[in-house]
């Protein structure tokens, strides 16, 4: 018995191990995997916006737009602000913002505070949006071609390299196609 | 030509290492004194050759020697001089060789001034530092070349991440991995005691200095970070639970248990196994803190570079050092004998709650930080936690611990009496009464927790300083006979004070974020804004060009009731190379509270967005850090690790160990 108690922590470990190593090689990269929603239609979302209107999904119908996962609590969102104001500014991307388990006080703060580089911000409170979307955390961003189709998933901050190598000439190509 | 010359030093560092790992062991094993003595040398060879190495690669940084891919990669030839040398480990390969070379300083610390240990047992824990940095270089060897060449040199580098340049971040990597590093020591000492089958007072007393000293280095290295993302996030946030900060935290929190753990094995040879597991434990969460953060596992924004192959690496070395010591544990800890017998309310009793609530908030911090992973694994839907989780967690388990933190001290060994001790702190029950009334008269109605957490901090700092005032008979006989108790008290006791008052000091700090102001609003030069009694004059902003970056930078006058007391210039700074923005805020303290302020975007209209914050305390969180460190610092110098007990002690302990 009190071997067995000595054993528990090397125990414990292997359990641990175990996941790291399947979430090395079998899941792989979380952010790296492309999500399975690409290529199929966006899931339904009918949610209050900050403005006191509402976001949907056949709000965004008809354009190529930017479906942002952020919070306030969320340091990367942060990083990948000024980024996404430049996108919204400069390349007039139509940016769409999903509050993730954010409170509507916090996220008007933070928009308040860093500028909003969204046409309109959706609350997502509760989180269900982003189970729907299947987003492992934020900031995540899905681009939504005019069918209403995801067509791209970035599961991680996006990086300026990203946007000038990936996902601008993805946006042009869509906007024409 | 001193690039390769610097990857030729990593690899007969390697080589000595490697050497160093299995001679001495063997050595040990066989009694064999020449064998044994090779540990010396190699320890002392392996720093010669890693600070060869590193020096490599700094002269590769300063001389902007981009054929080096890693400084193509992270410098450029624009960039200041400080950021230059510090650019070195700012990136993944650097940060290693950075890693290998406080292990090599550590390994031949132990070396040069271990004279007085034990044979036998300087040559295992050096074998067992010579694994760890066997490991360490094969993974830069194999996988993090930071030597490596690019042909045709590129005529300029990329740069290093704008955030990254700068001070606080700078020098926040080395004491982050002094820390990291300096408990490898006591991970090599519990893994030669579990060979040995052996612990006693001697070896704690070797290893709580070391555990002190990583400990010191951690808790500034911490404080570093907490204060580089105050100043520079530009919100005023300086804790966000993000998953290299808690990697930090976490190796703090057992580190902290462990040093209170082996005081308990120093003064009465119980807790023997437990402290020996706190070792391994600390040193395993700092390796999990070094490389979790690059193998892919999690992500996040501070992280490095991920590479599938450092990963399998990365996991394979973690296997290796914390599943092969975890085993040796489990065959050799229960065979280890137990010590002093004492009651649950004693001075070793309140150790251990010490040590149960801080191990159990680790435990916390790591599920925490690790959840995502774990739910999405068993199926469940792919969550993350924030703020909520750790707000509701980890602050109920430090509420018990800051109790108990006050009462400990007063108890005495093997057997305490509560009811004595809480009596004798009735002066801190009268200044937590005071705080907490007028704390609740001056907010009514306010933050209850914040009150509270003021109170607590009251009844730490005023327990710490009745607990001294005994010790030093303070007003109960004459100034001189105070000051000769004073005097000849161990610094050790001296260095728990402080330390104790520090964490009280915090405590403050952080309770009392919860009264600040914030006021963003746009404002025109000639304008002003108010806050905290403040008025904020925004007199003009302008652009400005610095070495490797454009900024708007504005001048803003700050009078209070009319008088002038501050000017602040908060920046945004562009830096070109990476089309990257920063922004440095302006901060004005006067100890008590800061006055912080961040320059945001142009309206383009001649109106600049301004967020201003009036922060009470808040810089009482990093002076109370500072506390803590102090505190630790003078612990370490205390008379008993600077003479040779450590000689005489093992003999003594055998003899008595002989006798019973």
């Amino acid at each position: 018995m009190r071997r067995l108690l000595f054993s528990l922590p090397v125990a414990l470990f292997v359990v641990l191990a175990a996941y790291f190593g399947f979430a090395l090689f079998a899941g792989g990269d979380p952010h790296a995997i492309p999500s399975p929603l690409v290529t199929q239609p966006a899931p339904a979302f009918n949610l209050a916006s900050l403005d006191g209107e509402s976001l949907s999904r056949e709000a965004l119908a008809g354009q190529v737009t930017l479906i942002n996962f952020f919070a306030s609590w969320c340091v990367p969102c942060r990083a990948e602000h000024p980024l996404l104001m430049r996108l919204a500014e400069q390349e007039h991307v139509p940016i769409y913002g999903i509050a993730y388990k954010d409170k509507k006080a916090d996220t008007e703060r933070f928009i308040t505070g860093l500028g909003s580089p969204y046409r309109r911000i959706g609350l997502d409170e509760g989180g269900r949006v982003g189970v729907e979307f299947g987003i492992t955390g934020v900031p995540e961003t899905f681009v939504i071609d005019k069918a209403g189709r995801i067509r791209r998933h970035y599961g991680a901050p996006l990086t300026a390299d990203q946007v000038r190598n990936d996902l601008l000439p993805l946006l042009r190509e869509l906007a024409r196609g | 030509m001193i690039a390769e010359l610097g990857h030729f030093a990593l690899i007969l560092a390697l080589l000595l290492a490697l050497l160093q790992a299995s001679v001495p062991l063997a050595g040990a094993a066989r009694r064999d004194l020449g064998w044994m003595a090779l540990a010396r040398r190699t320890a002392l060879g392996q720093l010669v050759l890693v600070s060869l190495a590193f020096a490599a690669l700094i002269h590769a940084y300063v001389t902007s020697d981009f054929s080096v891919a890693n400084v193509f990669e992270n410098s450029h030839s624009a960039k200041p001089l400080l950021y230059k040398v510090t650019g070195a480990w700012g990136n993944h390969e650097g940060s290693m060789v950075l890693w290998v070379f406080i292990l090599a300083l550590c390994g031949a610390a132990v070396a040069g001034f271990g004279g007085n240990l034990p044979a036998e047992l300087r040559a295992r824990v050096l074998a067992v530092q010579g694994m760890i940095g066997s490991g360490f270089l094969l993974f830069i060897l194999l996988t993090s070349d930071p030597f490596h060449r690019l042909v045709p040199a590129p005529l300029d580098g990329r740069g290093l991440n704008p955030v990254l340049q700068d001070p606080g971040l700078a020098f926040h990597p080395p004491f982050l991995y002094l820390g990291y590093v300096g408990f490898s020591v006591a991970f090599s000492f519990a893994v030669a005691a579990l060979i040995e089958g052996r612990v006693d007072a001697a070896w704690a007393r070797w290893v709580r200095p070391w555990t002190l000293a990583a400990w010191c280095a951690l808790t500034i290295g911490i404080a570093m970070g907490s204060w580089w993302a105050y100043y520079t996030l530009g919100w005023g946030g300086w804790w966000f639970w993000d998953p290299v900060e808690n990697a930090s935290l976490m190796p703090w929190l057992v580190g902290t248990a462990l040093l209170h753990s082996a005081i308990v094995v120093e003064k009465r040879e119980a807790l023997k196994s437990w402290t020996i597991l706190l070792a391994i434990l600390t040193f395993s969460l700092s390796l999990i803190g070094t490389f979790l953060v690059r193998s892919g596992v999690l992500t996040s924004v501070h992280a490095f570079a991920v590479d599938p192959a450092r990963g399998t690496f990365i996991l394979l070395l973690l296997l290796v050092a914390i599943g092969g010591s975890l085993s040796l544990y489990a065959v050799r800890a229960p065979s280890l004998k137990g010590g002093g017998l004492f009651a649950p309310i004693s001075r070793e009793g309140a150790l251990v709650l010490n040590n149960l609530l801080l191990t159990t908030a680790a435990a916390t911090v790591f599920l925490g930080t690790l959840y995502p992973l774990f739910s999405e694994e068993l199926g469940g839907p792919k969550l993350s936690v924030g703020f909520p989780f750790f707000d509701r967690t980890f602050a109920p388990l430090m509420v018990p611990l800051l109790i108990a933190v006050a009462v400990g001290p007063l108890l005495a060994w093997k057997r305490g009496d509560l009811l004595g001790a809480l009596q004798r702190l009735w002066l801190a029950v009268a200044a937590v009464a005071v705080v907490i009334l007028i704390g609740l008269y001056l907010t009514h109605g306010g933050p209850a927790l914040a009150v509270l957490g003021l109170g607590l901090a009251a009844w730490v700092f005023t327990s710490a300083l009745v607990e001294w005032a005994e010790r030093v008979k303070l007003g109960r006989t004459s100034a001189g006979e105070t000051w000769r108790r004073a005097r000849y008290l161990p610094r050790a006791a001296h260095g728990m004070t402080l330390a104790h008052l520090g964490l009280a000091v915090t405590l403050a700090g952080i309770a009392a974020s919860a009264w600040q102001e914030e006021r963003i609003e746009i404002v025109r030069p000639g304008q002003d804004l108010t806050i905290a009694g403040y008025a904020l004059h925004l007199d003009e902003v302008a652009q400005i060009a610095g070495a490797n970056f454009t900024a708007d930078r504005a001048r803003i006058t700050v009078s209070k009731d009319g008088k002038l007391t501050a000017e602040m210039d908060p920046e945004k700074r562009f830096f070109p190379v990476q089309q990257m923005p920063t922004s440095v805020t302006a901060i004005h303290t006067n100890l008590l509270a800061d006055l912080y302020v961040a320059l945001g975007d142009s309206d383009g209209s001649g109106g600049w967005t301004i967020r201003a914050y009036w922060k009470p305390l808040v810089p009482w969180i990093w002076i109370g850090a500072v506390f803590m460190a102090l505190g630790g610092l003078l612990s370490l110098s205390d008379r008993r690790w600077r003479i040779g007990v450590a000689v005489r002690a093992p003999h003594a302990a055998r003899a008595a160990a002989a006798g019973d």
